[in-house]
């Protein structure tokens, strides 16, 4: 506990009693404990040590607040502006950044600002969906598959293995091909191919501590199953869970720009950072910003998300003191 | 070996029996290759027998890897038992299903070697001793109130509740694990090398909290050690393990006066003196040779390679576990008589003794070399 002032760790307070005394320590030495220590034992609820930590990673704190910036700007940004997000100015086509179109337009016209946001939406939504369903779901069978072990887990590390072999980019371009694309259907496309990454992690985790004492401990009390893989063990597990997700925020950004890059991801009109430096790329050397910035962008929340994702593994660790 | 049924008749009080273990065994099966097969067993457990009488405080001590610690965790089946039957009460705990099994195991705690491992270090203390309240139904009310209780029976503070396990000492950590033991309000609780892992000076701390809480909660023990100075101390009586097997059984005093398994001499042997001139004078055996593999252990008496009285007959015939007399069962062959010594035992038997260390103390006997059919001529043995 980082509130504990530096000089007097609680470590030892019992255990530092003079030889003398062990036949007496018992009774004695709780009120001691409390006086000793100033009483500054204070109750902070799980949710507000949490908190404490997660401020003091400053990088982390950068990175959440340039997030919230970006998603307000993607959100926001497309409603303030002058532009509709397929509407073309003929007198301004392939232009730079001006005063009228910060930045530039396409080939045909369209205004790249409001084509970045909303591209810089759709990617954002891609990756939080891909995430959430990647963890929920590496999560629930690297679980089960860890825990039980035995049969049930011969099956999840087969069918992990199954998963981890399919060359996605293939079965994404036949997908991709065969379906119209939506930034929902991408998504949940991707989140089927990258779930076994999680897994893989999660189960190998339940592997690891499934045999540690406290977890017998909890089966000595009484403790089920579940309660057991969701109190003891998947708290412990947050670390590499979190850390995991947010490279896979990063991933499925992308992998998103590499189908919209190959042709088969969101479709046109529809922009997405990734379609965006597609239908720029043979203008990298007349006008470099129009894949610059679409880039940029994706560099720029790919690594304000590993940022917060190291601040978040810190912070939901509560034997961590790093400030 | 589960013929004899080791018991105290000797004993003043006869209490009931609480613990009746009868034949226990737990082989670990080794598989290798795609399709799992299994090449071998670990026979971790292998045919134990024994009883624990309520209150009593039954040790049991042997070197690592003599299978102790899974004899223990057998007991409440944290680890499932090959065959043989544990009787809690007279009730087989090996036969009930789930929803009986934790029953039983709320009378059933247990105590774990590592301070360390035994905490979940994402739940604050509270939480961790609350639990096995808390998964039988008892309110979340009267569970908090409880923790401070608990915590303070074991010498903590109630506010201490609130951390978080780094934030204690070795000590501190195994003192919550009591608490958490004693949450239940148990009347068996096994403790697995409960202070092997604590600095000397606070392992005395923790043996006498468990001795004071004894007498409080009327416990039963069975207390699981490396080492006979420990042991001693709290136990009333002692099983030797060796590889799986009990070696001998009998009271504390007994067992330090009147040895009769070769292997109990020599951990006898190795447990210091603070007297330097006894210290000095007395025998010290040094086993040779490491305690062999569970997975192949030898024929016949499990000692015989390393023992230094062993005869031809030990190689061949299993030693079943016998009353010398009244209380006192060892299972060996050649038994040594109360106040016989080893190395008068090996002078008998016509065999070689190199004297070695500080004042030249300690007694290498090289074990017998079998094979060559001749028990003399021990070349570089070891």
């Amino acid at each position: 506990m980082s509130e504990t002032p530096s000089g007097m760790s609680p470590e030892d307070v019992v255990d530092d009693a003079p030889p003398g005394s062990i036949a007496a320590d018992v009774p004695s030495d709780a009120a001691v404990l409390a006086e000793r220590e100033g009483m500054n034992i204070t109750s902070r609820s799980f949710g507000r040590q949490t908190w404490d930590r997660f401020r003091r990673h400053r990088l982390a704190l950068i990175a959440a607040i340039v997030l919230a910036l970006l998603a307000t700007a993607f959100i926001v940004g497309p409603w303030l502006s002058p532009y509709g997000f397929s509407e073309r100015d003929v007198l301004n086509m392939r232009s730079g950044p001006t005063a009228e179109h910060p930045f530039g337009t396409d080939t045909i016209g369209r205004d790249l600002m409001v084509r970045t946001f909303l591209g810089g939406r759709f990617s954002l939504r891609i990756a939080l969906i891909v995430a959430l369903l990647t963890t929920l779901i590496g999560t629930v069978i690297g679980a089960i598959g860890g825990y039980f072990g035995g049969t049930v887990d011969t099956i999840v590390n087969q069918t992990i293995n199954l998963f981890l072999i399919i060359p996605a980019l293939v079965v994404l371009l036949v997908v991709g091909v065969r379906f119209a694309a939506s930034p929902n259907s991408i998504a949940f496309l991707l989140a089927i191919l990258l779930w076994p990454t999680i897994a893989r992690v999660v189960r190998g985790l339940f592997l690891q501590y499934k045999e540690q004492e406290f977890v017998l401990a909890a089966k000595a009390a009484g403790a089920r199953a579940p309660r057991i893989m969701f109190r003891h063990i998947l708290p412990n597990t947050f670390g590499p869970i979190v850390v995991n997700a947010t490279l896979l925020i990063g991933v499925a950004i992308i992998l998103e720009s590499t189908l919209s890059f190959l042709g088969v991801g969101v479709q046109p009109p529809t922009p997405t950072l990734g379609n965006l430096i597609e239908e720029s790329k043979g203008q990298l050397d007349s006008k470099p910003s129009a894949v610059l910035i679409p880039g940029g962008f994706i560099v720029a929340i790919t690594l304000c998300v590993n940022f917060l994702g190291d601040g978040l593994r810190d912070a939901l660790d509560p034997t961590s003191r790093k400030g | 070996m589960s013929d004899h049924e080791p018991t105290t008749p000797s004993e003043p009080a006869e209490r009931a029996i609480v613990l009746d273990v009868q034949d226990l065994v737990k082989h670990f099966p080794i598989r290798a290759g795609l399709l799992r097969r299994e090449i071998g067993r670990v026979q971790a457990v292998d045919g134990v027998s024994l009883s624990v009488r309520r209150q009593e405080t039954l040790g049991i001590v042997g070197e690592s890897g003599c299978g102790k610690t899974t004899f223990g965790r057998t007991l409440l089946r944290l680890i499932e038992p090959t065959s043989g039957t544990v009787l809690f009460n007279g009730e087989d705990v090996t036969a009930a299903e789930a929803p009986r099994l934790r029953e039983l195991r709320r009378n059933m705690q247990m105590v774990f070697q590592d301070p360390f491992a035994s905490l979940n270090p994402r739940m604050p203390v509270r939480d961790t001793v609350a639990e096995p309240m808390l998964v039988h139904g008892t309110p979340k009310t009267e569970a908090r109130a409880r923790v401070g209780e608990l915590l303070e029976a074991v010498g903590l503070s109630p506010e201490h509740g609130n951390r978080y396990p780094h934030e204690f000492s070795g000590g501190q950590r195994q003192r919550i694990g009591i608490a958490r033991a004693l949450a239940l309000q148990p009347e068996v609780i096994i403790l697995d090398e409960p202070v092997s892992a604590l600095d000397v000076s606070v392992q005395a701390q923790v043996i006498n909290l468990l001795e004071d809480l004894q007498e409080e909660f009327d416990l039963t023990y069975m207390f699981i050690a490396h080492d006979l100075s420990v042991v001693r101390h709290i136990s009333d009586r002692i099983a030797v393990m060796y590889l799986g097997h009990v070696a001998e059984l009998t009271t504390a005093d007994r067992l330090y006066d009147a040895p009769a398994h070769p292997y109990t001499h020599a951990l006898l042997s190795a447990v210091p003196i603070a007297d330097p001139r006894v210290e000095l004078s007395r025998e010290r055996i040094i086993l040779q040779g490491d305690l062999p593999s569970p997975s192949n252990p030898p024929s016949g008496c499990r000692f015989h390679t390393r023992c230094p009285i062993a005869q031809e007959r030990c190689r061949e015939e299993v030693p079943a576990l016998r009353e010398l007399v009244p209380g006192h069962f060892a299972a060996c062959h050649y038994a040594l008589e109360p106040g016989e010594t080893i190395i008068q035992r090996v002078e008998d038997l016509g065999r070689e003794v190199e004297i070695a260390g500080q004042g030249g103390s300690e007694m290498v006997i090289p074990p017998v070399p079998f094979g060559a059919g001749d028990a003399k001529g021990a070349t570089g043995s070891g």
